[in-house]
């Protein structure tokens, strides 16, 4: 009995080995890998069909693309260990110079290459508060108060909760006439406020949405509008601060592996085609900022609130800076967890 | 079997292969760091309170787990009732179900919204708690298949001979057939708690993952490598590594000595 069961998982197996080895052969055709983050899944779905769609009209080539989704730092963590990515749209421009800098796969000067520091669509940092906002959440400030719970991932894993804790940062500088010691206690405080500190953005939504953790969700506000759509406009809503930042996830072509691969010609049209009318529309109706909202839908564009935002490079000397000085061994962050 | 010289040089590669190599590089990598460094790492007091919770935690858990294990092992091979064998099939799941469901789920039930969690006083999920669940959760198995076996072939006849000369049920079953099972127990034991420390993905859905509070040090490693901080990951690593090998050491010290003591010596 066991023999004969043995016996026919073999023969399966040997009807299906020539099977799937054959296949890659009939079926030839050009693969684009891009290399992203959590929050872009709905983005690139539906970007990826259009790019296939001009790409065959410009060169009569089938083009398949491939994503792969996960925390930001982790994603760029693969590309240095040796993922083959034809580009990287990730959520911080911060973990495309650690793929530069570990890999030398791409110049130091990538983000110059593209315009708009190579971001195609920004987003910044909101709220989601829970449906008829019961606390009263209408600033920063009130996260603070003593019965609000508030609900971010962890800065040195997400980065979606860099931009989080910027923009926190750039709200209690503000408050206080400018002054970074005090900007730093309010951020200290306002973690104090923090039950659960997830791995990534999508896991805080879900603490948040599902398990019903918390008063205050900050969230990308592509994804805030996300949640409300997925979760019902019954059940949240968003809160707009006085103040927050430009975040810019930005795209880069992996130079050495789309010259390794000759996929270059696709990649470049891929990146162009996020600037272009297609890509454009496409952020736009997925929630993100378009660069160039005169090209997307006016429907899509007018959803935007106009906020006043703070810039990393302007307000936090860069990535490069900031990166080290608050997400660091022993950087602000650390800081504000050491128990005293 | 094809000899002993054959037998050697194909474990000794395999071993190599697998665990020696892959462990030895951890070490090397870390051992580059240079010892101030490395120290700095491993006192800082976050390192050290997040060693403290996955230890002492998966400790508790295991041990908990020894209790439990013995009697749903007992149950299992002494009675006989409907569903039996379902309950005995359900015992492995744990060790089939992704660590990432299995986190999901225990979150879902134990939140503060969840059915169990809303009942319960006293919050479970978000809390040191909720690790405690989750390393127990995921250790079950190891001690209930590591006893049953041995409960099932504890001669009935030992417990008879006990009885005839006058002990009570519960001095036979403390003095004649418990001492049979303490070697599996403490191998139980064991890999529960090697499980439980090395444990990521179901933990970090219910833990909370404040620091100093609800962070186990596998999450600090990762949390390193997000920073691009190989060496400080590295150092975590191997001192985790170091502290699992001294108490699975010490647990098969004492599994040995209690398997000499019932006469079991090789």
């Amino acid at each position: 009995m066991h023999r004969r069961t043995f016996t026919r998982a073999l023969t399966a197996l040997a009807l299906v080995v020539p099977l799937s080895a054959a296949a890659p052969t009939a079926f030839a055709q050009t693969t684009l890998t891009n290399v992203s983050y959590d929050p872009t899944r709905e983005l690139y779905k539906e970007f990826n069909a259009a790019f296939a769609k001009s790409w065959k009209a410009e060169t009569g080539e089938d083009i398949r693309v491939q994503v792969s989704h996960g925390g930001s730092g982790k994603q760029a963590r693969s590309v240095i260990d040796g993922l083959n990515a034809d580009v990287v749209t990730l959520a911080l421009a911060a973990d495309i110079d650690a793929i530069a800098k570990a890999t030398g796969k791409l110049p130091a000067d990538w983000q110059k290459r593209l315009p708009h520091n190579s971001s195609p669509y920004t987003s910044t940092i909101v709220f989601l508060v829970r449906k008829g906002n019961p606390k009263g959440i209408k600033d920063w400030g009130d996260l603070v108060k003593a019965d609000v719970q508030v609900i971010t991932p962890n800065p040195k894993t997400s980065g979606g909760a860099r931009w989080n804790y910027l923009a926190a940062w750039a709200y209690g500088r503000e408050a206080n006439g400018g002054d970074d010691a005090k900007a730093k206690a309010f951020v200290a405080e306002l973690f104090k406020h923090v039950p659960v500190l997830d791995t990534g953005a999508r896991g805080s939504t879900t603490t948040f949405a599902q398990r019903g953790l918390g008063d205050v969700l900050l969230a990308w506000e592509n994804e805030a509008y996300l949640s409300l759509k997925e979760f019902g406009e019954d059940k949240f809503d968003i809160v707009f601060p006085s103040i927050s930042i430009l975040a810019e996830p930005p795209v880069a072509i992996v130079d050495a592996n789309v010259d390794k691969s000759g996929t270059r010609k696709a990649a470049e049209a891929y990146l162009k085609l996020l600037y272009a009318k297609e890509g454009q529309t496409i952020a736009a109706k997925n929630f993100y900022r378009p660069v160039s909202p005169d090209l997307a839908e006016k429907a899509d564009v007018d959803r935007f609130q106009k906020l006043k935002l703070v810039t990393i490079d302007k307000d936090f000397g860069g990535w490069g800076k900031a990166q080290s000085e608050h997400f660091g061994d022993g950087g602000t962050f650390d800081q504000i967890y050491k128990p005293n | 079997m094809p000899g002993f010289g054959l037998a050697l040089g194909f474990t000794v590669l395999y071993m190599s292969l697998l665990v020696l190599i892959p462990l030895g590089a951890v070490v090397a990598w870390a051992a580059s760091l240079g010892p101030t460094r490395l120290l700095a790492i491993l006192t800082q007091t976050q390192t050290l309170n997040a060693l403290k919770i996955s230890f002492g935690i998966s400790l508790a858990a295991a041990a908990v787990n020894a209790v439990f294990g013995l009697l749903l092992a007992w149950v299992l091979t002494r009675y006989d009732f409907p569903g039996r064998r379902l309950v005995d099939a359900t015992v492995d799941l744990p060790f089939a179900l992704p660590t990432a469901v299995a986190g999901i789920a225990l979150a879902a039930i134990y939140a503060p919204n969840g059915w169990v969690g809303s009942l319960l006083p006293f919050k479970v999920a978000y809390t040191p708690l909720g690790i405690f669940v989750a390393m127990t959760f995921i250790g079950l198995p190891f001690v209930v298949r590591t006893v049953q076996p041995v409960l099932a072939d504890v001669d009935r006849e030992l417990e008879e001979a006990s009885a005839t000369l006058g002990a009570g049920r519960l001095t036979t079953v403390f003095r004649v057939v418990f001492p049979t099972l303490v070697p599996a127990l403490l191998t139980g034991f064991a890999l529960a708690f090697a499980r439980a420390v090395g444990e990521y993905g179901s933990i970090i859905f219910i833990a909370g993952n404040i620091p100093n509070v609800s962070e186990i040090a596998p999450l600090l490693i990762i949390t390193k490598l997000e920073g691009f901080d190989y060496a400080g990951a590295t150092a975590i690593a191997t001192i985790m590594l170091a502290m699992s090998f001294v108490i699975l050491l010490v647990v098969n010290l004492i599994e040995a000595w209690s398997r000499r003591r019932l006469g079991h010596a090789r």
